[in-house]
């Protein structure tokens, strides 16, 4: 149904002749075009808007190689400029984890993939950073919230801080703290209840089991099939929890994923991990040029 | 009220009001497009201008805002799909607990023999809806639970059996098959069921939700959808595309976690919380 890039600017130059540098109008009528494509992909019209206007700067005035079409040329110029917005600084895969216990708080809205994530990075840290691992699930909310993490844990060979029922979260993430240190863990995944970013009383509970255990990593996981609402949710997550990290989910799906661009852009915090299926084993670590291609549909 | 030309840049911040409800940027253009014929060039206020996009898309939902019907055929076989997380589970909870109410018998089967602790999951909203729930154990296959249950359901007569299934992403062509599987086994004891065949959408999805509705309604033969999670911030405009695309009837929307949290599918207040006009 969509229409990729190149495409859609093939249209838009071939009605061009001559070649050489990029005009300023050529520009604008193929930023249209690129600002449609960013939309349909589900990037948040406020980042679709920047975004095209640093590439607007970026594409004016550049000169077309022989050997590359206009269309061809902007298509570059978009893509660079999307991997480079999406690429952090630092290898992405690489937690923070150093002094032990080291606590890493999961968050995000509901059902957007924090549990089955939190036993994927405990898996990835067991398997491939040989760490002891401890998960607790703070979640006091979803029937059998605290069951699920128990059952992958199990699955995947890591423990679980046992449930108590009638806790907090605060009361939880305190104890999983103290078993962490006692026990001699590396690390301590606390998985949270999904929560609305506009729900006061739970986002102010995030706030509390914050400032309880300092976190070293807090991950944003996002549903990488997000549509607009992206730009709010990273917003508020951001400003009121603040994160470090941010993992998109169920990027298995055939969604084009602009809410990678979204959330880079909102938070301007790393985004970490991919989700490749509901699998323990389904975690990759973010690659820029991936989701760049991806969300132009190339 | 301050009053403007409804000029190209006029309809372009329209457009654009309606492409961050999600509505994609095909149909934004068009829903615009149908309500600047005719007062293109004319000076509007913006309260004025929002109502008739209020006015256009509640033309276009009405006809899908229906309820979930009721057959006479009993048991009522009712499945629930969707992709992962979508709120599949939360729904059916919801949807025994009205059902209840309104006075029917009901019996939930457990579909979702994959996903960790989602038998569990569930039996707690059978308790919540006090409804039993069949379960089968996990890895086990869920045609063949479907297949128990219905059988149960028939013995028992009990007016609508409720079947839950394990989230799937629609390019997953195996898991779209198994589910294929479930509707063949169960038409084996009743030719006419599933009756009703709920496709599940979470609102904070974008454009992706046009090719679920496409896909899942190829291999389940979807008969109506459910938007869950429009208690937070998005606002699902992608129903309008699909509206306008599918025409399936829209049941009703998930507005929060708790029980009661299920109300029809409104399109005048859906329209008025789009546009952000005051109903
Ligand atoms: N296909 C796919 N499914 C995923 C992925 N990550 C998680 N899921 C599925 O998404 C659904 C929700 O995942 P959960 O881990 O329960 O999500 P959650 O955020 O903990 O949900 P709440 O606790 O209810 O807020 C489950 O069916 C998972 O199997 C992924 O990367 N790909
Ligand atoms: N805010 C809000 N949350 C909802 C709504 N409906 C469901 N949820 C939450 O979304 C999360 C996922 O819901 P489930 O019912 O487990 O979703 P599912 O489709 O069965 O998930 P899988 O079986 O893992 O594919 C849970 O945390 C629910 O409480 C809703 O209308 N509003
Ligand atoms: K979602
Ligand atoms: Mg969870
Ligand atoms: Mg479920």
């Amino acid at each position: 149904m969509f229409e990729n890039l190149s495409e859609r600017l093939g249209g838009v130059f071939d009605r061009l002749t001559k070649a050489g540098a990029l005009s300023a109008d050529d520009v604008t009528a193929a930023l249209r075009e690129v600002r449609t494509a960013l939309l349909e992909a589900d990037v948040s019209l406020p980042v679709a808007r920047d975004f095209i206007k640093r590439v607007q700067v970026k594409a004016t005035g550049a000169s077309v190689t022989k050997s590359v079409t206009p269309g061809q040329q902007v298509v570059k110029i978009v893509h660079d400029e999307l991997i480079a917005t999406l690429r952090g600084d630092e290898d992405p895969g690489k937690l923070k984890i150093d002094n032990p216990p080291a606590p890493v708080l999961m968050v995000g809205l509901q059902g957007s993939g924090k549990t089955t994530t939190t036993a994927k990075l405990a898996r990835r840290l067991k398997e491939r950073e040989g760490k002891r691992v401890l998960m607790a699930s703070l979640d006091t909310n979803r029937p059998a919230a605290m069951e699920q993490l128990a059952i992958l844990g199990t699955q995947i060979g890591v423990d679980t801080l046992p449930i108590v029922k009638g806790e907090n979260a605060v009361q939880i993430a305190k104890r999983a703290k103290s078993q962490a240190t006692m026990g001699g863990y590396d690390v301590y995944l606390l998985d949270t209840a999904g929560r609305l970013h506009i729900d006061e009383v739970l986002m102010d509970e995030v706030q509390a089991v914050r400032d309880a255990v300092n976190p070293r990593e807090t991950l944003l996981v996002v549903d990488g099939l997000t549509g607009q609402d992206a730009v709010n949710v990273a917003t508020e997550f951001e400003g009121k929890v603040g994160i470090t990290g941010v993992v998109l989910t169920r990027m298995d799906g055939d969604g084009r994923g602009g809410a990678a661009l979204s959330m880079r852009a909102v938070t301007g915090k790393p985004i970490r991990f991919v989700g490749m299926g509901e699998k323990t084993d389904a975690l990759e670590s973010f690659e820029a040029e991936r989701v760049a291609g991806r969300i132009l549909g190339m | 009220a301050p009053r403007r030309v409804l000029d190209d840049a006029f309809v372009e911040e329209l457009e654009d009001l309606l492409v961050q409800a999600d509505l994609g940027v095909e149909t934004a253009l068009k829903v615009t497009a149908n309500i600047a014929a005719g007062r293109f060039g004319r000076r509007v206020s913006t309260a004025e201008i929002k109502e008739a996009l209020a006015d256009e898309i509640t033309r276009i939902m009405e006809p899908v805002a229906r309820p979930m019907p009721l057959y006479p055929k009993r048991p009522q076989v009712v499945l629930v799909v969707g992709v992962n997380g979508a709120g599949k589970t939360t729904t059916i909870g919801k949807l025994a607990s009205q059902f209840r109410a309104a006075g029917k018998s009901v019996i939930i089967a457990a579909g979702d023999t994959f996903r960790a602790a989602a038998v569990e999951q569930l039996q707690v909203w059978g308790d919540r809806a006090g409804v039993p729930v069949m379960t089968a154990p996990e890895g086990s296959d869920p045609a063949s639970l479907a297949f128990d249950a219905l059988t149960r359901a028939q013995a028992e007569g009990v007016d609508l059996l409720m079947i839950d299934t394990a989230g799937r992403l629609q390019n997953r062509a195996d898991l779209m098959e198994e589910l294929a599987k479930i509707v063949r086994v169960i038409r084996k004891k009743d030719p006419s069921a599933p009756h009703n065949t709920l496709l599940v959408l979470d609102a904070t999805t974008g454009q992706n939700a046009v090719t679920q509705v496409e896909v899942f309604r190829q291999m389940a033969n979807v008969t109506g959808l459910i938007m869950t999670k429009l208690d937070g911030t998005a606002r699902g405009g992608v129903l309008v595309a699909l509206a306008d695309r599918f025409g399936l009837p829209i049941h009703a929307i998930g507005v929060g976690e708790q029980i009661d949290d299920l109300d029809a599918f409104d399109a005048r207040d859906f329209a008025a919380a789009l546009t952000g006009s005051p109903d």
